[in-house]
């Protein structure tokens, strides 16, 4: 059974654009609601009809918001850099030096990296009320430190191992210190693969919500997925689809824009977090 | 003299450094992993309620498996082994797990497929592959929730016009169609992950062996199922494994999308319900421990049946 | 007093012995060169010298203290990897430099250092580029110039010239015998598995197989006088012929050999007779593969062009004292005799 070329072609790039269509659609379908205004939101419209800003004003005006954005970014940043900090110099032991138990070391890591988060809950719980940081960011920054610390230290050994070994033999040669191969030589070869690991963790922070949802139990203290999932109307006939569509949209497309900005390097960063059989 | 045999000053700074450079690590995971799971496990044992963690009492498994005799005879079962909601919760995340996992892969294989082709456009097509991958869980959930809406939802307009469906449907709140919402949704979100790393295990495969097979008349269909296939499957499987584990926990999607629905209810919503919701601390703790063990065990046969070798040689 | 010293150095990957009872004396100013195949430890040996792998046993000594616990650093030593090993980000300053900020000199010192060593390589008008802006050549130069810049008491040379491509492999390999000439004082150990970089450079060659010295000499002593049979068949190329069976034994050996170099090939008579299996035209020399029909394959060097062809019959014919004689265990018994007749028992 052999098609001619142009039904072959036709059919291939149907498939494509259905792959596009599908891809895209639903966030297309959030801005277009998100700009409609009013009762126009009720009628289903496949094409856009308004450009109205009055959903993100509403947002933005809301005061809270604003605030809640600034605490994802707090939470996502600080993670991010404690645990590349934490991570960089773990990863050197993990993938340069030799000793006992690195193997089994490097096994528990990856472990933790599948750990169901909500095995921890209750007794993270009772860590972070122990600690004072109940309705803190800073607990947060703490729990967060379960899923970005495995990640990154994760992906930067599977890096590092594969930096030339006689590199660093020259700096020891040369009188480096451990400490000094790792901020001098390593760090500025590293600093690709330091940018896309960071950028992962970043959004893996950026979209938790079990934690974010359990930690904090005050408005203005919330990161933006919760402040999203609990944005309601009045009751139950009066959820403001179009304020909810508006702040999605100011939250994603800044993800998006970096995803696509480095889409390349993610692929690479998230094939050797996962596929490392 | 100075000693012959043994390490060198070399080795050993490099292992004192080792060992110093691991330790911050170390102790941040064993606060935020190792000591959470130890009490959760505790509490599971214990008859601890949200505001009275510190008078927590020991009760043995009266949590899990519980007989209350009645003493007349008579007697009943209590404790989360017989709990029929747990199990419904275990079947829905079992289910969920396989059905989204398997579509995932399905579309993953098909679009990676596609994009390892060389077309006009390919890379446009390949960032806009990515979106869903790039939006957070809980924006997706919301979006769907709209497009899902029962009364304005364009995905029944859609349908409608399309005579497809007769009249509309209430997708995230219709028991029947629930789950049929959260798996549309987590697959829509998950098969870009898919077909990256799936893309990435066919990117690995040399050009030319698709040459030689050309050369030998190979058709496309046995192309695959010989020579694809094979050389991409340790590279899917493994993914798959991360997405079973992954699916396994699966909390914020559902609990946006169709709360308090027991047909969609997952382990860890069970778990989260209990202990912050119904004020039954100790409860959701035991549950929280039994999906931790489900998922232990899963976890440890995987890397015992791929024989993972963490330890890449090196020199 | 050796400038560097080794007492029944030992070492073990493991429960792999890859180094077993190594003893060596190097004087002071000398240029030495580890030459062995693959795997024999030359490069292993250099490593433990350097202080990049522990010593398992034995003693290490440098300008008589004993180092085998000592910083690489600390050792007095600079080494040139095979693969330059310049650090990528920084310019052919800093990577010259980085060695003596770490050793803490004065800012002053580092430049006057780091412009003379560039002044000695002639890579002055680089110092500002990265190292991928150079070329082969010049990172070798940049990389042995992070190493003078140490002001070492030994040199340490891992198959330095390995990654240049032959004609630059030359000029280098002059260069580094200028520069043994200039640095005087300064001992030079040198690993490599090419023989003729090895004969050219070497004041004494320590050649290494399966993880023992097999002999320590000058280039011409292990040419001439080699130890064992395996040194007679690694030093010189083409590589030496052997005869065994009933020929040597006969004279009570083992093993004839012979260098294609000591050897005459006429038509009409000689001492083996055999056919010609294949000739390979140099330009310069000619070589000769004869079958023989009593002593096996035997290859012959002739200076110059020759009109033999394959399927020609020929005899092949030692030169005067030039058959080497070995026992059993590859020893050499006596030294080289023999001649354009057999001469058994000569003894």
């Amino acid at each position: 059974m052999t098609f001619p070329g142009w039904i072959k072609t036709s059919a291939f790039y149907a498939l494509v654009s259905a792959i596009v269509l599908q891809a895209v659609f639903p966030f297309y379908y959030a801005i277009l609601t998100s700009l409609e205004s009013g009762q126009s939101i009720f009628d289903v419209n496949y094409l856009p009809q308004a450009a109205s800003l009055a959903n993100y004003w509403a947002m933005i005006s809301d005061g809270v918001f604003g605030k809640q954005i600034l605490n994802s970014v707090f939470v996502a940043t600080v993670v991010v850099f404690i645990s590349l900090f934490l991570a960089v110099t773990a990863a050197y032991a993990l993938s340069r030096i030799r000793f006992r138990g690195r193997g089994l070391l490097l096994l528990t890591i990856l472990s933790v990296s599948m750990f169901p988060q909500i095995a921890v809950l209750s007794g993270l719980f009772e860590v972070i009320r122990a600690f004072g940081l109940f309705n803190s960011l800073w607990s947060l920054v703490f729990s967060y430190m379960i899923f970005t610390l495995p990640f990154t230290v994760w992906v930067l050994t599977t890096f590092m191992r594969k930096l030339p070994v006689e590199i660093e033999e020259a700096a020891i040669v040369d009188g480096a210190s451990s400490f000094t191969i790792i901020w001098r030589i390593f760090l500025p070869l590293m600093w690709p693969a330091m940018v896309t690991t960071g950028l992962l963790a970043f959004i893996h922070a950026w979209n938790e919500f079990l934690f974010a949802l359990t930690f904090l139990s005050t408005d203005s203290q919330r990161t933006v997925p919760v402040a999203i999932a609990l944005i309601s109307g009045l009751s139950e006939f009066e959820i403001p689809w179009g304020n909810i569509m508006a702040a999605s949209v100011i939250v994603t497309l800044p993800l998006v824009v970096l995803v696509l900005i480095f889409q390349r390097k993610i692929v690479s960063g998230l094939t050797a977090g996962a596929v490392k059989g | 003299m100075a000693s012959n045999a043994g390490i060198s000053t070399l080795s050993r700074q490099r292992i004192v450094s080792a060992w110093l450079f691991l330790t911050p690590m170390l102790l941040v995971l064993a606060s935020v992993a190792a000591y959470p799971l130890i009490r959760t496990i505790y509490f599971g044992f214990t008859d601890a309620s949200i505001d009275l963690i510190a008078e927590a009492q020991w009760v043995g498994f009266r949590n899990y498996l519980e007989y209350l005799d009645y003493g007349d005879g008579e007697g009943e079962y209590f404790g989360l082994l017989v709990d029929a909601d747990w199990w419904r919760a275990v079947w829905n995340t079992l289910r969920f797990t396989i059905i989204s996992v398997f579509f995932e892969t399905l579309f993953g294989l098909v679009i990676a497929l596609v994009l390892n082709r060389e077309f006009r456009g390919r890379s446009l097509v390949r960032a806009a592959v990515l979106i869903p991958w790039a939006i957070p869980t809980i924006v997706s959930a919301k979006m769907w929730a709209w497009m899902m809406h029962d009364q304005f939802g364009i995905l029944n307009d859609i349908l409608l016009r399309l005579h497809i469906i007769a009249e509309p449907v209430a997708w995230t709140a219709s028991p029947d169609t629930a789950m049929l919402a959260v798996l549309i949704v987590d697959i829509w979100k998950t098969t870009p992950f898919m077909a990256l790393l799936i893309l990435a295990g066919l990117q690995m495969v040399p050009g030319d062996i698709y040459e030689a097979a050309r050369l030998d008349g190979v058709g496309p269909v046995r192309l695959f199922r010989r020579v694809t296939w094979p050389l991409i499957m340790p590279a899917v499987l493994v993914a798959i494994v991360f997405r079973a584990l992954d699916a396994l926990r699966v909390f914020d999607i559902i609990y946006v999308l169709t709360p308090n629905n027991e047909r969609t209810r997952t382990m860890s919503v069970f778990a989260r319900e209990n202990l912050f919701d119904f004020d039954k601390f100790a409860y959701g703790s035991a549950a929280s421990t039994l999906l931790f063990l489900i998922i232990a065990l899963l976890t440890i046969s995987f890397i015992w049946a791929t024989r993972m070798n963490v330890e890449a040689d090196e020199r | 007093m050796a400038s560097v010293e080794l007492r029944s150095v030992e070492k073990s990957f493991g429960s792999v012995e890859v180094l077993h009872d190594i003893n060596l004396s190097l004087e002071k100013g000398e240029f030495i060169v580890f030459v062995g195949p693959s795997g024999c430890g030359k490069s292993t040996l250099l490593r433990l010298i350097a202080g990049l792998e522990d010593i398992t046993g034995g003693e290490l000594f440098i300008d008589g203290t004993c180092v085998n616990s000592v910083l690489p650093a600390k050792r007095g030593i600079s080494m040139v990897f095979q693969s330059y090993a310049l650090y990528p980000h920084m310019n052919v300053y800093d990577n010259m430099a980085f060695g003596l900020e770490q050793a803490r000199l004065s800012k002053h010192e580092i430049d006057r250092r780091v412009r003379e060593a560039a002044g000695m390589l002639q890579i002055e008008q680089y110092l500002d580029r990265k190292p991928k802006q150079l070329s082969g050549g010049q990172r070798q130069r940049v990389a042995i110039g992070r190493a003078i810049t140490r002001q070492p008491k030994v040199f340490l040379f891992d198959e330095p010239l390995s990654n240049l491509d032959a004609a630059l492999r030359v000029d280098t390999r002059i260069e580094i015998a200028r520069l043994h000439k200039r640095l005087t004082g300064t001992t030079m150990v040198y690993v490599t598995h090419d023989q003729v970089e090895a004969m050219t450079l070497a004041d004494r060659i320590v050649v290494l197989n399966a993880g023992r010295i097999e002999q320590v000499g000058t280039p011409l002593e292990l040419y001439e006088q080699p130890a064992s049979r395996f040194v007679a068949g690694f030093i010189g190329s083409p590589r030496m012929n052997f005869i065994e069976g009933a020929e040597p034994a006969a004279a009570g050996v083992h093993a004839l050999g012979v260098r294609p170099e000591h050897l005459d090939v006429s038509r009409t008579e000689g001492r083996w007779k055999g056919t010609v299996a294949l000739v390979e035209k140099l330009g310069s020399d000619t070589f000769i593969h004869v079958t023989t029909d009593t002593s096996g394959m035997i290859n012959a060097r002739a200076v110059g062009n020759h009109g033999f062809q394959a399927g020609d019959t020929v005899f092949v014919t030692p030169r005067e004292g030039s058959i080497h004689r070995f026992n059993e265990d590859g020893k050499p018994v006596g030294g080289p005799v023999g001649g354009p007749v057999a001469e058994e028992g000569s003894e």
